[in-house]
């Protein structure tokens, strides 16, 4: 595989993980909540660092899944005292990821350069570190975690699928025909955690926002039905991710900052020409109302 | 000046649809009307319309004779009561005293004068108890009182209420409306948005039977009767008497 | 290289600090933790209490292009900058959410990354063309108050005022707005300008406070003041008052506390200080302070139990 492929490989892998869960994501209302989890793995991260004084794929994932939940509980709990919802995850994420920061400049080292990378990620780098597995031979690490972690997100949108539906549309309905709408709302913020912490080393924090968010978004313009969305979603992620890294090349500058304005390209798009709710549709409409 | 208000071919929309079409009708000075329909029949929108808090597609509205913008201090609009936040750290007092910001202008305090004016319209409503209690800690009627309170304290010429006796206590309806009456005896002209067709009757002399369109406008011994209410529910509604009693089922 | 660098950078800064400097960049940060628990309290009420962090993320793009159109680190034009392109990000958001099925949450996180992408991008850009001129350009994206000259505390100062002034005089047009904006537009209060002059506001204090306590730390600046004064007062004008209150001090405590160590960023210690305020508050405030409803509740069920005996422990549990 040469350099230029493992890294649209491992952006595709981002574009289609994210893409998945993204869609649920929105659904949900729980955008923000990508952003809260993208900024406290970041304390997961450091913390595992400090424990165990390595930067494994392996501890990250861990450290990162502990930091989502903690969020995502943490949040739990200041909402049932009655603070606002997205207070409580202001306040939350951003007492979090100021710990972290802090442990960085005071145990690890300079905390601009760390918190930089950790945020921006550089999936140019990707390719070198490599791993070797069973049948698939030498692979990059970050891909390798990725597409494990596509492997769970697939696992469980397919196994619990109809949970997901019911408690998405409908969590009064879901709790009172005894499903645990809590558990499976930890369960999924554990998904989303274990998603941005893979997708870190290839495009930071922030952009794992935008890929978690914006495919999902734009398919949401064109369909009505979950199961298509499921599909458009992942599409549009990889579409984002081969975008974005041509644009980067033409004008050579971040691979990630370009994927993550490439989604917003293709959610542009998608808002002014879905034949079904998009914008030039629907003052079409309007006129045809007028006259 | 006899009309209070003049309505002319309002229409106006929601997203694709037409929530009201053509509608007119002329609403004399000092009448009490009761804006009656099924459920989606653009009542509220009515009201947002004529306010311009909901911009009509078309159509002209005028306030003795003259259009909104010249003569907003005479209005005074009271919404449902679900569209405010009761999150909101204030009391009772401090809603009603809201009520005369327009007058207060800019950058200036509530003064003396005011915080007695607006004591006095929670008298009126009897909620003079309630003045320095959180609003979230009233019940539906009791809010609704602090509301009316509110509206009484602009001292306007003419009174938009949407559902004011939706979900209040049998003490809270009759206390509004006997303020009502007593705005009607001072010369005032008001439009209540009504769901309960059964108390029509007793509280409107003029009624306005809306379904997207005007089906029926006028005094209400004159157009209340079966024939428009059934026409203004679009069939699904039998009205039965038992004797001078109306008794209304739907379908 | 590099370590021996920012060892001597460190050292260097920390005998400024403890001159006057540190007199400034306290000041600095005072002022900026007023100002943004004041219209923290109006994001709060507006239901809008990560719009600041969206913003503030968005304004980036806006900072770099600046930059790159003046080729050098002016204060107020990378302010109109960041401002210019925070506004542009604000109308995204309304214009999406007003007009598609996306929401509120979606079309934030959205513009929050998909701007700050476009940011990075024209950043890494800038980094190659101007070369060692855009180190400026970090401090102003991560913040590092400690950093900042007298001029630039100055504008921030004078920047901050402003929004204090305009929160405090139109104190009961905000009041009516936030609470009632229906009835408000009845009484002839233009809902539309409210709503420009808050998204004016809030820009101007997102923008002024990045450069001290960075992009991310921004949002906290305006959310947790103005929670945390929620559980001492049911007052809106205290608790406007209370909420600045905590943001400077806040401010204050935080940059004394960060001036302890060698390089340590300001930012994450004033949010630390006012997480602590919050969770004072949490649990000690006296209007809905966790632990004050455990002891009025526990008095309640005492004059229960005095007046009548049976009545079982269950019958208290779940009240609110």
């Amino acid at each position: 595989m040469t350099y230029t492929l493992w890294i649209l490989l491992t952006a595709s892998l981002v574009g289609v993980t994210c893409g998945l869960v993204g869609v649920f994501l929105i659904l949900r209302q729980m955008a923000m909540m990508a952003d809260a989890i993208s900024h406290t793995v970041l304390l997961g991260i450091v913390l595992a660092f400090l424990i165990t004084r390595e930067l494994q794929g392996m501890h990250m994932l861990i450290g990162a899944l502990l930091a989502g939940l903690l969020t995502a509980f943490l949040v739990q709990w200041l909402h049932s005292l009655d603070v606002q919802l997205d207070a409580s995850m202001g306040i939350v994420f951003t007492t979090l990821f100021a710990i972290g920061v802090i442990l960085i400049s005071t145990s690890v080292g300079n905390a601009h350069l760390d918190v930089q990378h950790a945020l921006m990620g550089e999936i140019t780098f990707i390719p070198w570190e490599k791993t070797t597995l069973p049948i698939l031979g030498e692979i990059p690490k970050a891909t390798a975690m990725l597409g494990f972690v596509l492997f769970i997100i697939l696992f469980m949108i397919i196994l619990l699928y109809k949970e997901w539906k019911i408690t998405t549309f409908d969590p009064l309905l879901a709790a009172s025909l005894g499903i645990p709408v809590l558990l499976l709302h930890y369960i999924f913020m554990g998904m989303v955690s274990l998603t941005t912490v893979a997708s870190f080393d290839a495009v930071g924090a922030i952009m794992v926002v935008a890929m978690l968010i914006t495919p999902a978004a734009s398919s949401y313009l064109w369909t009505d039905r979950l199961p298509v969305m499921l599909i458009l979603s992942p599409l549009f992620g990889v579409m984002s991710a081969f975008l974005g890294y041509f644009i980067a090349a033409w004008i050579d500058t971040s691979i990630s900052g370009s994927m993550a304005f490439a989604t917003g390209i293709i959610f542009l798009i998608s808002f002014l020409f879905s034949p079904k709710h998009g914008l030039i549709m629907k003052s079409r409409q309007t006129e045809q109302l007028e006259t | 000046m006899n009309v209070a208000l003049k309505v002319e071919q309002l229409s106006a929309a929601y997203r694709k649809t037409l929530v009201l079409e053509d509608v007119q009708f002329e609403v004399e000075k000092g009448s009490l009307t009761g804006i009656v329909g099924p459920n989606g029949a653009g009542k509220s929108t009515l009201i947002k319309s004529i306010l311009n808090l909901h911009p009509p597609v078309i159509g002209k509205v005028s306030f003795f004779g003259e259009p909104l913008k010249n003569v907003k201090r005479r209005i005074s609009y009271v919404p449902q009561r679900g569209s405010v936040d009761w999150d909101f750290p204030t009391n009772a007092l401090d809603v009603v005293l809201m009520g005369l910001y327009g007058q207060i202008g800019w950058f200036r305090r509530p003064s003396r004068k005011h915080r007695m004016l607006a004591l006095e319209a929670l008298e009126k409503m009897g909620m003079t108890e309630y003045a320095d209690r959180q609003i979230n800690q009233l019940s539906g009627g009791q809010q609704q009182r602090v509301f009316l309170a509110r509206a009484l304290v602009q001292n306007a010429d003419i009174y938009f209420m949407d559902e004011p006796l939706a979900g209040v206590d049998a003490t809270t309806e009759k206390k509004i409306m006997e303020t009502l009456n007593e705005l009607k005896k001072q010369g005032k002209t008001v439009l209540v948005v009504h769901h309960d067709l059964q108390t029509v009757e007793d509280y409107f002399d003029h009624v306005l039977l809306l379904n997207r369109t005007v089906i029926a406008h006028g005094k209400t011994e004159e157009i209340f009767h079966e024939q428009n209410i059934e026409r203004a529910y679009g069939g699904k509604l039998h009205i039965f008497r038992r004797g001078e009693e109306n008794v209304l089922t739907l379908q | 290289m590099e370590a021996n660098c920012i060892f001597f950078e460190g050292v260097r800064k920390m005998s400024l600090l403890f001159s006057s400097n540190l007199q400034w960049v306290m000041f600095s940060t005072m002022i900026l933790g007023i100002a943004a628990g004041a219209i923290g309290c109006l994001s709060y009420f507006r239901r809008q209490n990560l719009l600041s962090d969206a913003l503030a993320h968005a304004a980036l793009p806006g900072v770099v292009v600046a930059f790159l159109l003046i080729g050098e680190k002016n204060m107020l034009v990378l302010i109109a900058g960041a401002a210019g392109s925070a506004l542009v990000g604000a109308f995204f958001i309304q214009w999406i959410t007003t007009s598609s099925r996306i929401k509120e949450d979606t079309a934030m996180g959205m513009i929050l990354s998909i701007f700050y992408g476009a940011g990075i991008m024209l950043l890494t850009v800038a980094n190659r063309t101007a070369g060692g001129n855009q180190s400026g350009l970090d401090t102003f994206i991560f913040g590092q108050a400690a950093s900042m000259v007298r001029h630039d505390v100055i504008t921030m100062a004078v920047l901050a005022l402003v929004v204090i002034a305009i929160v405090t005089l139109a104190y009961k047009e905000w009041k009516i707005f936030l609470f009632d904006p229906e009835f408000a537009n009845g009484i002839g209060l233009s809902i539309k300008g409210m709503n420009i002059l808050y998204t004016l506001l809030l820009v101007t204090t997102i923008v002024i406070g990045i450069q001290a306590v960075g992009v991310i730390l921004m949002a906290a600046m305006m959310i947790i003041p103005a929670v945390s004064s929620r559980y001492w007062t049911q007052n809106f004008g205290r608790m406007l008052i209370l909420s600045s209150l905590f943001g400077g001090l806040s401010g204050v405590f935080g940059t004394l506390i960060s001036a302890l160590g060698k390089g340590w960023p300001t930012g994450p210690f004033v949010i630390l200080v006012s997480a602590c305020f919050f969770l004072f508050s949490l649990f000690f405030g006296k209007e809905k302070g966790l632990l004050v409803v455990y002891w009025k509740r526990k008095g309640q069920w005492k004059k229960l139990r005095t007046a009548s005996p049976d009545v079982t422990p269950l019958m208290t549990k779940g009240v609110k």
